[in-house]
């Protein structure tokens, strides 16, 4: 994999400044940036939202927004200078010389043309085929990126498609001219872990089949390490740090990179535990024995939440015009000790979220029970049932769209209060500073709307307002994966912090494991509305039974590279 | 597929359904009954100078002497038939006014609408790709400008100006392509403003979703992007106008065809409420109903050959 | 059939959150002050949109306080001054009695913004309750009212409106009323899609989760967070009810004679097209200016609402 190293670079970005024309004057998005790949080498540019990574990339390939301007640097593409670089000479790099897997397969891929031809097109522009032999070509292109029944597919449109087959559409696309280098822009953050790794290995496939480099643009820092032979780092449109993987991974020196790597949850396991927690309320932690029967007793004798039997079914329109029942959630059964905390894992379509909103009561079950402090709540009159409500409160995801954008933050904090017409005005008021202290809030931003805020400030204020009530059970729904790793590490310690000052307890939504290993003490894995598996965070995490959990397991980001790095720890 | 088309013809038949027991149940349920709208103008009106019965005699004639549900059954099952009765002021069968006035109205309606989509098309792309922004936004403005001017008023302005200072084209009159022109151009430009600012917002709307990122990543040049891409996908909010399209300017023909004193639907529109000649009125209103049905019935049908996603989407709605 | 804008708009709302240049919210300040001058600067920078204030301010003062602009009576038919053309003592000149054309618009200001504006208050008033229903109650509510729609838009605004009115009788309360049904879909269709897209928000959800009740999540949440895209509607609206409403005044069937309207100003300058221009072309004008601005300033609204 060493590289000689007088062989010119594929490609090489220096001094690269690029700014945007806002209606609040010129902002720099990228400040010199500098990047170099090597033909068939695979870089990953790393970096949080706003790091300039995306604006980046897209300058390496032409495609800057027209408010966008290269205010100074290069960009060399195998020794020919790009910037400044007529239109028509990019049109015959793009898709030739360069291609792009964009970010987001659901909406990438224009919905009225049929898939095949979005390929062919490709080989029209550049007069590599015509006709049907281009047809024929692309179909070949879209099982050489992994998609089954190509010949079928082909002359399928997108809405037709999963998100999983949507992105080898957008493979087959970006590799249809046979490019020098693919710029994949976070290629697979839609999508779900397990189909995120297939592709993953696929394009790693592909692209040494081919020899091409890969310019990998990602949040992830799993994802990075275990992909890319070099990194390189953005922070607030400046590369804080770049060289081979395993050297900025094991010895990073910036002290922005020391942080995210702190952050990233994919590279750490233990269960995040700010004090001492008292004895008889963990039933499970990072260091139960992993050979130990699935222990429920402790949670049996004071469980606060017992969901049993669960159903909920949707009736959804096929394709053919028709309709069919989505069983969302099928027979799902599981307990929720006091002051402990429960994950519910699964991916896209497992019912985890269906699950979230029944208990929550925005939702009706087609059948179960649901029983929270002994009390069935399925049988109760809408007036007991608020009162019982009141000790379930949720975290949405996206902190984005969980604030009403009109409402001041002591607005939203209020709100529980007033339905509940707890205390006074000035009570209430008072109320809220106290629980804008317990999420770590400046009292200031009261007055601040949703708009004025960063995402982890939202989600605090989020987590504020559903501890305005003293919930005993508060079901947090993906509650950090809007958010940045190093702010989803802050929003976590917050959480847990919060459950040993309170003795709350949670229900956790996530389909991302690495999360649920740092808050859960139990976890229940959801696959089309099933229960695959459940018990304590160490023995499926360590010992999963199935091989759906394994799979799950194996998915996650990161994995390679601690493989890696226990492999070399023991040859030193 | 087949499941589509008929949500969609079941739809229509219920419109215009709807439309007839809509403008029937007005009709009797509003104070003061037809007889007396008719021969006094309308409500509070003077009817003393009619005998009571010549009213008695007008209301069997008309059979509005009989049981409400019954007229009810017979006036829907005459209007599946076309037959809207006579009119109150003529006498003559409603139908075969309409008849004889339609070709008039359609020859004027089929041109001003050929006028409006080449111009309105044309504004459109002219406002959202001229490589000049001064430019496109001229045309944006003219858009605008378009769907704000009265169309009365533009017809009066070109026959001031075409018609008695420049002599072109003839004032007033039904005869020949020449007398066509300036109406079906008054009535062109609401539809073009209308048409143009739909589908330009559209367009500009398209170039800005993601997939047209990826066609630029593979190479695509402009004119590829506007005709493969972009246009192709702002055609589908502008298809759903097309109905209103059509309504709107056999609508505006009753303005038009009054300044330009031509015969027409139009006219026999504004003649039938000047005369509250209500079968008319109904029969028209029936039509006008009739006519977006079927208009939009075409449109829906061809909808799945633009719009893949339409079947699934309808299906869910 | 008419789901496809609501979809691209969604579509676009999720091209915008993938958008890689959107700022970060922390770097945007916000301030009372900055958000004046901010306002200030953005007008200053479109000179089309002053001037239609300015336009929309001056027609509310005609309606006002007709007196103040004008000295002439515009009904007293001055013989010896029939039929002038515009000059500085007749702006926009005489008719066929003599009377000065300036001051009949002016003096028809009321009537006209009077109709347009009840209007657009019907429409609303009907358009919400149907709209608030359908997409609050869901279910066959919704059904219900969207069939109502369905055949309100299926009959030309225009017939419809001259259906109304003869039914109800001529007249420029009844021309109101008619061109008010005929705005109905429109509203209704536009608040019920404000509705189902803010009780499919997430805020709604996190509401109803920490137990406020239905009317309070409506009146505090779905009604503030409908207002903007209504309000624009409503601007659109007003033009178009202007346009209507002359439109049928044109034909005859609004105000009686000789009080004067816009519409049928233009509809009396008819008669003497060749002879005297200037009767038709001013009042027409003055339609058309207001209705431009009406649409200028609801653009406008459009746009800001998109940034807030």
């Amino acid at each position: 994999m060493i590289r000689a190293a007088d062989a010119t670079p594929l490609l090489e970005v220096a001094d690269l400044k690029v700014s945007f024309d806002t209606s609040r004057g010129t902002v720099d998005a990228v400040r010199d940036a500098g990047l170099t790949v090597f033909r068939g080498q695979t870089v990953a540019l790393v970096g949080e939202s706003g790091s300039g990574k995306t604006t980046t990339g897209h300058a390496v390939i032409g495609l800057l927004p027209p408010h966008a301007r290269i205010g100074a640097g290069s960009v060399r593409f195998g020794g020919k200078e790009l910037v400044g670089q007529s239109s028509k000479e990019w049109r015959a790099l793009r898709g030739r010389s360069m291609g792009l897997i964009p970010q987001d397969p659901m909406v990438s891929l224009n919905p009225v043309v049929r898939v095949g031809r979005q390929v062919a097109e490709v080989l029209h522009i550049h007069e590599l085929a015509t006709g049907a032999d281009a047809e024929q070509q692309a179909v070949r292109m879209l099982a050489d990126a992994g998609l089954p029944d190509p010949e079928r597919h082909a002359r399928q449109y997108p809405h037709e498609l999963s998100g999983g087959m949507r992105q080898r559409v957008l493979i087959a696309i970006a590799l249809a001219g046979r490019p020098q280098l693919i710029i994949a822009d976070e290629p697979t953050s839609a999508l779900d872990v397990t189909v995120q790794r297939r592709i993953l290995d696929h394009l790693e496939k592909l692209a040494a089949d081919t020899g091409t480099a890969v310019l990998l643009i990602t949040h992830d820092l799993g994802v990075a390490a275990d992909r890319a032979s070099h990194l390189v780092v953005m922070s607030k449109g400046h590369v804080v740090e770049a060289g081979p993987t395993r050297q900025v991974l094991r010895s990073p020196e910036h002290p922005y990179t020391k942080a995210l790597f702190a952050a990233a949850p994919s590279l750490r396991s233990a269960k995040r535990r700010l004090g001492p927690r008292s004895a008889g309320q963990t039933v499970a932690g990072s260091s139960a024995p992993s050979d130990a029967p699935v222990d429920v007793a402790d949670a049996e004798r004071a469980p606060l939440l017992r969901v049993t039997g669960l159903r909920r079914f949707f009736t959804v329109p096929t394709l053919e015009g028709g309709r069919e029942i989505l069983r969302a959630v099928d027979d799902v059964s599981f307990i929720v000790g006091r002051a402990s905390s429960l994950g519910l894992v699964g991916e896209s379509g497992s019912g985890k979220s269906t699950t979230a909103r029944v208990v929550l009561g925005l939702d009706r079950p087609h059948a179960g029970r649901i029983e929270f402090a002994g009390q069935e709540l399925t049988v109760l009159r809408p007036r007991a049932l608020r009162e019982i409500r009141r000790r379930i409160q949720p975290i949405f995801q996206d902190p984005y769209a969980s604030l009403d954008p009109r409402f001041s933050v002591e607005q939203v904090i209020e709100e529980p209060l007033r339905a509940f017409r707890v205390g006074t005005r000035a009570s209430r008021r008072s109320r809220v500073r106290e629980l804008l202290d317990q999420v770590a809030l400046p009292s200031a931003v009261r007055h601040r709307r949703p708009a004025e805020l960063s995402g982890g400030q939202r989600q605090r204020v989020a987590i504020a307002r559903a501890l305005a009530l003293q919930p005993e059970l508060v079901i947090c729904d993906e509650p950090v994966s809007a958010l940045d790793v190093s702010v989803q590490a802050q929003i976590l310690t917050l959480l847990a912090s919060l459950q040993d000052d309170l003795g709350l307890s949670y229900l956790l939504i996530s389909h991302d494991l690495a999360v649920v290993r740092q808050i859960c003490d139990h976890v229940v894995v959801l696959r089309n509305g099933r229960i695959i598996e459940s018990g304590p965070v160490a023995q499926v995490f360590d010992h999963p039974r199935e091989d759906y959990t394994r799979e799950l397991l194996d998915a996650i980001p990161g994995r390679r590279h601690d493989a890696a790095r226990v492999g070399s720890l023991a040859g030193e | 597929m087949r499941g589509y088309v008929v949500r969609r013809l079941v739809h229509g038949a219920f419109v215009l359904w709807a439309a007839v027991t809509l403008s029937f149940a007005v009709l009797h349920l509003v104070p003061g009954d037809p007889v007396s709208i008719m021969l006094g103008q309308g409500e509070g009106a003077d009817v003393s100078n009619v005998s009571a019965a010549q009213v008695e005699a007008l209301r069997a004639s008309l059979g509005l002497d009989r049981p409400l549900p019954l007229q009810y059954l017979s006036y829907l099952w005459n209007a599946v038939h076309l037959d809207f009765g006579q009119s109150y002021s003529t006498g003559e069968p409603v139908t075969t006014m309409i008849a004889r006035a339609l070709p008039a109205t359609v020859s004027l309606a089929l041109l001003s609408l050929l006028i409006a989509v080449a111009t309105g098309v044309g504004a459109a792309i002219a406002a959202t790709l001229l490589p000049w922004a001064p430019a496109r936004s001229l045309f944006l403005s003219t858009t605008v400008v378009g769907v704000s001017v009265p169309s009365f008023w533009i017809a009066i302005l070109l026959i001031q100006l075409l018609s008695f200072r420049l002599g072109w084209f003839p004032a007033v009159g039904n005869d020949g392509l020449t007398s066509l022109v300036l109406p079906a151009v008054s009535l062109a430009i609401p539809t073009a403003g209308v048409l143009a600012q739909v589908l330009g917002k559209s367009i500009r709307t398209a170039l800005g979703e993601p997939y047209i990122l990826t066609a630029r990543a593979k190479g695509a040049g402009r004119l590829r992007i506007l005709l493969r891409h972009a246009i192709r996908n702002a055609s589908i909010p502008t298809m759903t106008m097309i109905g209103m399209m059509v309504g709107g300017v056999l609508a505006g023909a009753t303005i038009t065809e009054t300044i330009f004193a031509r015969q027409g639907v139009g006219r026999i529109t504004v003649d039938a409420i000047n005369a509250h000649d209500f079968p008319v009125i109904q029969a028209l209103v029936f039509f006008a109903g009739g006519l977006y049905v079927l208009v939009n019935l075409v449109v829906d049908l061809v909808y799945p050959k633009v719009d893949p996603r339409i079947v699934v989407r309808t299906a869910m709605a | 059939m008419f789901d496809t804008q609501s979809t691209s708009a969604t579509q676009n709302a999720h091209a915008a959150v993938v958008d890689p240049t959107v700022l970060p919210a922390q770097e945007v300040e916000y301030s009372a002050g900055r958000r004046v001058r901010r306002w200030v600067a953005e007008l200053v920078r479109q000179p089309g949109l002053v001037l239609s204030l300015l336009w929309v301010l001056l027609v509310i003062a005609w309606a006002a306080a007709p007196t103040v602009f004008t000295s002439y009576d515009p009904i007293a038919a001055n013989a010896a001054h029939s039929l002038r053309g515009p000059s500085g003592t007749y702006w926009f000149g005489t008719d066929n009695l003599g009377r000065d054309l300036y001051s009949r618009v002016v003096f028809g200001t009321r009537q006209s913004m009077q109709a347009s504006v009840v209007a657009v208050g019907l429409s609303l008033a009907l358009g919400a309750i149907l709209g608030m229903a359908a997409g609050y109650l869901g279910r066959w509510v919704d059904d219900l009212a969207m069939r109502v729609v369905d055949v309100l838009i299926a009959i030309p605004g225009l017939l419809l409106s001259m259906a109304v009115v003869s039914i109800l009788g001529f007249g420029v309360t009844n021309v109101a009323l008619a061109v008010g049904v005929a705005g109905i879909p429109g509203f209704a269709r536009i608040i019920r899609a404000e509705v189902l897209r803010i009780k499919s928000s997430t805020y709604f959800d996190a509401a109803q989760a920490s137990g406020t009740r239905t009317l309070a999540i409506l009146v505090r949440h779905v009604v503030p967070n409908a207002t903007g895209p209504v309000l624009v509607l409503a601007a659109l609206e007003l033009g178009g009810a202007v346009l209507s409403v002359s439109a049928l005044s044109f034909l005859g069937y609004g105000s009686t004679p000789p009080a004067p309207e816009w519409g049928s100003l233009v509809s009396q300058g008819r008669d003497y097209m060749g002879t005297a221009w200037w009767l038709t072309t001013f009042p027409g004008l003055v339609v058309a200016l207001t209705v431009l601005a009406a649409n200028r300033i609801g653009r406008a609204l459009e746009r800001t609402g998109v940034e807030a």
